[in-house]
């Protein structure tokens, strides 16, 4: 199951132009690049690991797919997402994000159903991938 | 978008002619190097120089346009020469002529020195230097007092590190980033001789000229005139003897120290203005600059021991 996070994620993967040409969208508008990486595709896992420092004052979009063809060489079996974070006064936040890389096979999720009290039912869902320890959740 | 464009697919009809006046006209590059001309006092070789890789670039793109071999040139430099000759500057309009011909994206300018590549423990270098450069990419990088870089009395400093990085990415990376090394000639020397490698990626060596005292004088005319001040005649005078005494003295920085000359020239007009119990002054005195001002200059009274 392709998991959609972030912006772009119905739509087919971006190819490395279309990824560069996003990321030169970003720096137009003075927004800072950062790079992440997870093997946890739980929707509410809002905090993947960071790949190195969030790059501030970039003009040009070459140093940040540098970066990107590093993390994807060393994490070639992860989800990778590009965030684009606006410093501006009253944003302050994350205005662009999305995922760049993801495993070729997405087992998807199993969801649960967990009976309480008066027999309603409380739902949760768990990624089949995460049941495997970290790191070893997207072998090939 | 645009120029990302430019810079992936390339022009990608080809003919058989090309317009290389249009394309001069198109990339607007007769207005900088005539800002170049006009704005920089002397500096002939230089300004012969970038003239020179000027033309060479734009015949390049031409020659792409009719589907001849361009492989991308080297364009990393080298600016030798005194300080406050003008380097920086150059390298300023190096980077607004490569942007115009479309060999950098951006056209910015990102100045360092040994501090911020070099990092201070194991480990610190590395990820130091890729951030300048990642900063840099898109653009110029300007390394003032590259040869700093290189230490051969310690054998265990980093600056080696930031070298080897620093080389990587200029022969890997030659698309995204021009690499400018700038510093004193003699020394700059004695750094190429001890490393090779990047010498050898160097493809233009700018040399620049310690200026004449004439040229230093229609700097600092040009100076004040941006200043919104102006000499009285005494004041030429005594700038006219100022010159040639400063020169002699050490830490000599050519047109660096005129400006810090007139600061100081600035400063001591301040304070005879306000020292002259009249309350009133009028915008010519506010203005003028006079002999006086200058001649209470330590340069002269050392002349005089």
């Amino acid at each position: 199951m392709r998991i959609t996070q972030g912006t772009f994620s119905f739509l087919p993967d971006l190819s490395d132009l279309e990824i560069r040409a996003q990321i030169g969208y970003a720096l137009d508008q003075g927004w800072a690049i950062g790079i992440e990486y997870t093997d946890d595709p739980h929707p509410r896992n809002s905090y993947w690991e960071m790949w190195g420092n969030p790059m501030f004052d970039l003009r040009d979009g070459a140093g940040a797919m540098a970066e990107l063809g590093a993390c994807r060489r060393t994490h070639p079996r992860t989800y990778i997402r590009v965030n684009a974070f606006d410093s501006t006064r009253g944003f302050e936040t994350t205005r662009l994000s999305f995922i760049v890389q993801r495993p070729v096979d997405e087992p998807g999720f199993l969801l649960k159903r967990h009976e309480v009290e008066g027999r309603r039912i409380q739902y949760t869902i768990e990624s089949y991938a995460a049941c495997a320890p970290e790191g070893r959740r997207y072998q090939e | 978008m645009s120029d990302l464009a430019l810079d992936v697919c390339g022009p990608d009809e080809i003919s058989e002619s090309v317009d290389v006046q249009a394309l001069s006209a198109d990339t607007h590059i007769g207005d900088v190097l005539g800002e170049l001309e006009r704005e920089l006092v002397g500096l002939k070789p230089v300004k012969a120089r970038v003239r020179d890789i000027a033309a060479l670039l734009l015949i390049e793109r031409a020659r792409k346009q009719v589907g001849l071999a361009a492989g991308s040139p080297s364009l990393h430099m080298s600016f030798t020469g005194n300080p406050g000759t003008g380097k920086t500057t150059v390298a300023l309009r190096m980077a607004q002529i490569l942007h115009r011909l479309g060999y950098v994206r951006k056209g910015h300018v990102v100045a360092v020195t040994r501090d911020d590549l070099v990092g201070q423990y194991i480990g610190h270098t590395a990820p130091k230097t890729r951030e300048v450069l990642k900063k840099a990419m898109g653009g110029v990088l300007f390394i003032d007092e590259a040869y700093y870089l290189y230490r051969p009395e310690n054998e265990r400093d980093y600056g080696q590190e930031a070298i080897e990085i620093l080389l990587q990415v200029m022969e890997n990376q030659r698309d995204d980033l021009v690499v400018i090394l700038a510093g004193y000639r003699d020394r700059m020397e004695t750094f190429f001789r001890s490393n090779p490698g990047l010498s050898s990626r160097i493809a233009h060596h700018l040399d620049f000229p310690d200026y004449s005292p004439q040229e230093l004088e229609a700097i600092a005319a040009r100076m004040l005139d941006s200043m919104q001040y102006r000499l009285s005649a005494s004041g030429t005078a005594a700038l006219r003897d100022y010159i040639p005494l400063r020169m002699r003295q050490v830490h000599f920085a050519n047109a660096r120290s005129i400006r810090n000359a007139l600061d100081r020239a600035r400063l001591r007009q301040a304070n005879r203005l306000l020292a002259s119990s009249g309350s009133k002054l009028t915008r010519e005195e506010l203005m003028t600059i006079e002999g006086e001002d200058i001649r209470a200059s330590r340069v002269f009274s050392r002349g005089d021991q």
